[in-house]
């Protein structure tokens, strides 16, 4: 009997050891970004491209106020209610005192510089595909931006989802490297699928989400119920969206439909964040948006 | 083939005269107020169609056309819609409703993205008969003040 229990215990602890290993938060090796110089210019392009101030910015903010990312936006869910992080440039309340490591960390792997992990209701689930050079970029566009004091809100999670290290199980079933949309891209598709695939975050809302919260890639962009809320996210593959390129490089341009209905609820927010891009840019995503495999 | 016809003829003036008096009566009934809430919306619609086309590249450019549209477009930001934003005519109280009770509520701030949506459809006024660079750039300022009114105040899908 006695034997049995320490065998029993002894699993336990391996058990225990092995989920450790298995879902402990990975940062990157930091050889990935050593170097690369950052362009403040195109920083202001992938914050745009990224959408950064659309949950980290005043919801009705405007204009400059679009730069002030003290968070605070409130996004709820299945598993509780989330809160936007401060993510200014204040050296306390928010990241000034990143590094572009850091950036790379919380952006490529979801865990933040204390080495914990973050939900994925920050998109790192789309991020991860971004390029270190655009990270870097980033990290020195938002170092030019406004400082802001308040302090970052706590998450409204209860348990078992306030326990962050289960988040390493969700890493594992869901943090995927490659690309969605496979197969012969030109060259403006491919852009297209980096903006939407790698920093537009289309499919945090627009891709149906299982009970786990984890993405249904076989429904890519096929909308669904909005988890926690009422309505639905629409269904933007050509399987519904019958919209011409033009239409869509349009929409993500000044929020009008062909119909001349406009953008409302969250969307609006997104094309606030699209319509800085060039319309090169928005094109591409049009076109991109044509390749994803058409969903009823 | 004559009598039916006539028949008819007096049947629809005799429902015109009745239905005069009714309409204006009605003007305060909420499903009127949401029709020409709607009806005001697609106005705009109807203005912005023929610009969003030389936009979009869809239509060849014609400087007269974008201008007259584009100065309809601004007259109708103009236009006084204080009677269309009524309680019991936002979502949930009609079935096609999709108003917020906060476009009712909040009337100082919606009256301020009203005044963003004039000065942005004045600014497209003076530009959209210039060249279609001109007009692309003007559109996405009146696109900005539509989304920031239907994000306040409309329901999202």
């Amino acid at each position: 009997m006695r034997r049995i229990l320490i065998a029993l215990a002894l699993l336990a602890v391996l058990g225990l050891g092995l989920f450790w290993a298995a879902t402990r938060p990975r940062p990157i090796d930091p050889d990935l970004i050593a170097g690369l110089v950052p362009d403040v210019a195109h920083g202001e392009q992938v914050f745009w491209a990224a959408g950064c101030a659309g949950c980290h910015a005043d919801v009705d903010a405007k204009g400059g106020e679009k730069l002030i990312l003290r968070g605070g936006q409130r996004f709820p869910s299945p598993f509780g209610t989330f809160l936007a992080p401060n993510i200014s440039n204040d050296q306390t309340a928010g990241i000034g005192a990143w590094s572009a490591l850091d950036l790379a960390n919380a952006m490529l792997r979801g865990v933040s510089p204390e080495g914990a992990h973050y939900y994925p209701v920050f998109p790192y689930g789309t991020y991860s595909r971004a390029r270190p050079q655009d990270i870097v970029d980033l990290r020195a566009f938002l170092a030019t931006l406004p400082s802001d004091p308040t302090p970052s809100q706590p998450h409204e999670v209860g348990f078992p989802f306030n326990i962050r290290l289960g988040l390493g199980l969700w890493k594992l079933l869901y943090l995927r490297d490659g690309w969605v949309v496979s197969g012969d891209l030109t060259a403006k598709e491919d852009q297209g699928r980096y903006l939407v695939e790698a920093l537009g975050h289309c499919g945090e809302c627009h891709t149906p989400r299982d009970a786990l919260g984890g993405p249904d890639l076989t429904r890519w962009l096929a909308g669904g119920p909005v988890p926690g809320g009422t309505g639905r996210f629409p269904n933007i593959t050509p399987g519904k969206l019958d919209w011409s390129e033009a239409d869509i490089a349009e929409y993500l341009k000044s929020g009008f439909t062909p119909d001349y209905d406009s953008a409302g609820g969250h969307m609006a927010l997104v094309v606030e964040n699209t319509a800085n891009l060039s319309d090169d840019d928005r094109a591409a995503m049009a076109a991109y948006l044509k390749k994803v495999a058409p969903q009823p | 083939m004559r009598k039916p016809t006539r028949v008819l003829t007096t049947a629809l003036f005799a429902g015109l005269l009745l239905a005069g008096p009714v309409l204006a009566e009605d003007l305060n009934d909420p499903e009127e107020i949401l029709t020409a809430r709607h009806g005001y919306m697609l106005l705009m619609a109807n203005q912005l169609a023929p610009l969003g086309a030389m936009a979009k590249g869809d239509a060849p450019y014609d400087a007269a056309a974008a201008a007259k549209a584009a100065a309809s477009l601004a007259a109708l930001a103009s236009v006084d819609t204080s009677m269309l934003w009524i309680a019991g005519t936002e979502t949930g109280a009609l079935e096609d409703s999709d108003m917020l009770p906060e476009a009712v509520s909040d009337s100082a701030g919606r009256d301020t993205r009203f005044a963003e949506l004039k000065t942005a459809a004045e600014t497209l006024a003076a530009a959209a008969g210039t060249d279609q660079d001109s007009l692309k750039a003007a559109m996405g300022g009146v696109g900005a003040a539509c989304g920031a009114c239907h994000k306040a105040y409309r329901k999202a899908d």
